[in-house]
């Protein structure tokens, strides 16, 4: 066994310490959890968590992989969000086994968020730096504010929409209304767990480190260093381009399910599927090390951690949040500190030195 | 008839100035040739032009019989044109085996699916390219580097990094810009070598752009001189180096 671990290469290694170190936060999470050792306040942040490292493994997947700098992606969660809900609860009385039912419901909060990456990709990767964020941005926040005046109604003529308000939908008196403009969805079956949450980071982050080390991966990176180069040898800059950001989308879209399940009240405002949101998550995986898978999900854990885990020193909390900021700033890319890891927390590297 | 790459009355403006005006050219098979000019002559213009950075106004390009005039850059490295570049470009972030295994993409396939799941064909092709992209970079005397990252290569290392992943891509053409601009004259030996040594070895014909033109005569057998953006003389190194012209426009600079 140890031998194995000796023979793999560098990044196979850290790749499984990465799954390694989510399954073992799972399990001890989950113990502390069942000796009732945690707040029930933490214990509901459980799934909010998954759905931010989701998030921000997945931007990473679009500014440290793909490098472009793109500020859209809570509009794809919210995406994901309102189809899946929507699904849910037209769907709740037809399939009752509640894991079979998320399931569905996570394919098609999937499948939209990435139809969505795709339509937006394809204009918006046309675009550059500053202005593919900008852009990004613009159709993230007309997402939301497209859900706000978006009504649809089922009778038994099916279903109605309208973008005015409820009585625009004209339904029989039998109907009933699902989406309601900025009141969004309720008694949407509450059927994340923690469990699933979990189950979808690690799927979320096979999926992003696989793509990574596959030729499709090098092609993506390829553009991101050198656009110019990376034509010469013949690789398609658009395809790629769109194949990152689509698939970024659509795990965008997994999270958006992971969140709309776990509420039972769903709207969309600013604070969850606004700017504020998306700058959130690019804070993560800017903190975490552009294009550390790793470092996202860390830096996402304790900046959702922090805040709760801080409500006792109510007065010191932003500045203590601060500090942590600023800590995390210099600890992934102050140069002396970066020479101080490669030195000290690389594994494999020093021996091949030592060799030389 | 039968040459490799043909080339008529190829010409681009950028705003009011004729950078490369009625450019003619005729490669013929495992030839190697050389683009010399002085500075700003339109050299690097031609290899944008014949590689489809730049959409020519006028003229036709011909690759094995192919016609390629004012395709994109994808289709011609498809149709087997693969280039270096003046200032170096390579995947910087990328190892230096990644690097050559980014040259094989178009030759070595897998879906994505088989990619993320790693089913049987990816590790498979994997495994080619791996092979592949560690032979080419023993030719170059970098195979004992191939898990450096490419920028921490040093500069000369930097430019035979780039001519092997050129190759990769398997082309029937290889465009090299300069490629010993920087090196000192050590290095400047070796790799003249090592292009001659390419060209035998994987029987590819190759357009050389070089400054100096001493290192040119050394190993090209024919010359195209460059001046002002059109052909000056052209024709076997020995004659185009005698020719009054070329040696007042090189003199003369
Ligand atoms: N994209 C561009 N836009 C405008 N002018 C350009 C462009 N590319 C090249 N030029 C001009 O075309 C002329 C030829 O440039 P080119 O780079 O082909 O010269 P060169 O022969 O390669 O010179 P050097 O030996 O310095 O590399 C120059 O005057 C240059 O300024
Ligand atoms: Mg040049």
């Amino acid at each position: 066994m140890w031998d194995m671990l000796k023979k793999m290469n560098k990044n196979t290694k850290s790749n499984l310490i990465t799954y390694g170190i989510v399954i073992v936060a799972f399990v001890v999470m989950q113990l502390l959890i069942s000796t009732g050792s945690i707040s029930s306040l933490l214990e509901g942040l459980m799934v909010p968590l998954c759905m931010y490292i989701i998030l921000a493994v997945s931007l990473n997947l679009v500014v440290g992989i793909l490098g472009e700098l793109s500020l859209g992606h809570a509009g794809f969660m919210c995406v994901g969000a309102f189809s899946s809900a929507f699904f849910s609860k037209c769907m709740a009385d037809v399939i009752t086994i509640a894991p079979l039912r998320f399931f569905l419901a996570l394919l098609v909060g999937i499948a939209s968020a990435a139809v969505f990456g795709i339509i937006i990709g394809i204009p918006v990767l046309r675009l550059k730096g500053d202005y593919l964020a900008i852009v990004t941005l613009a159709f993230g926040e007309i997402i939301k504010n497209l859900v706000n005046v978006l009504f649809i109604g089922k009778d038994s003529n099916g279903f109605h929409f309208s973008t005015k308000d409820v009585m625009g939908l004209n339904m029989e008196p039998d109907g009933t209304v699902i989406v309601n403009g900025p009141q969004g969805i309720t008694g949407t079956p509450k059927d994340s767990t923690f469990l699933i949450g979990v189950i979808l980071i690690l799927i979320t982050l096979f999926i992003v480190i696989n793509l990574t080390n596959s030729r499709d991966g090098r092609a993506i990176m390829a553009i991101r260093d050198n656009r110019i180069a990376a034509e010469s040898v013949g690789i398609n800059v658009t395809k790629y381009k769109l194949m990152a950001f689509t698939i970024s989308a659509a795990l965008a879209g997994a999270a958006g399910v992971l969140y709309s399940h776990n509420l039972s009240t769903l709207t969309a405002n600013t604070n969850n599927f606004g700017y504020n949101m998306s700058i959130n998550i690019l804070v993560f995986v800017v903190l975490g090390g552009i294009g550390s898978i790793r470092g996202s999900m860390i830096a996402a854990v304790i900046l959702t951690l922090l805040p709760e885990l801080l409500r006792g020193l109510s007065d010191y909390r932003m500045l203590i949040y601060a500090i942590v900021l600023i800590l995390m700033m210099l600890f992934n890319w102050a140069p002396k500190s970066i020479e101080w890891r490669e030195k000290y927390l690389s594994f494999g590297k020093k021996k091949k030195e030592a060799a030389k | 008839m039968g040459a490799l790459l043909d080339v008529k009355n190829l010409g681009i403006s950028f705003g009011g100035l004729r950078a490369v005006n009625g450019f003619d050219i005729s490669i013929e098979k495992e030839e190697l040739y050389g683009l010399i000019g002085p500075n700003g002559a339109g050299k690097t213009t031609v290899f944008n032009l014949l590689t489809g950075v730049y959409k020519p106004d006028a003229g036709k390009v011909i690759l094995d019989g192919q016609d390629i005039t004012g395709k994109k850059t994808i289709d011609i490295s498809k149709a087997g044109i693969a280039r270096t570049f003046q200032n170096i470009r390579l995947f910087t972030k990328l190892s230096v085996l990644d690097n050559v295994k980014v040259g094989l993409h178009n030759k070595h396939h897998y879906s994505t699916i088989e990619g993320i799941l790693r089913l049987p064909g990816y590790r498979r092709v994997e495994k080619e390219m791996n092979e592949r992209a560690m032979e080419l970079l023993k030719v170059f005397d970098l195979a004992d580097h191939a898990d450096y990252l490419a920028s921490n290569l040093p500069y000369g290392q930097q430019r035979k990094l780039e001519i092997a992943r050129a190759l990769a891509t398997e082309p029937k053409l290889l465009l090299l810009d300069e490629p010993a601009a920087g090196m000192n004259p050590n290095e400047t030996g070796e790799l003249m070598e090592m292009i001659q040594l390419v060209r035998e070895k994987f029987h590819m014909t190759i357009l050389l752009i070089e400054h100096d033109m001493k290192l040119v005569s050394g190993i090209c057998e024919k010359l195209t001189v460059l001046n002002f953006g059109e052909v000056l003389a052209q024709g076997d190194t020995a004659t185009v180096l005698n020719d009054p012209q070329v040696i007042t426009a090189y003199l003369g600079e």
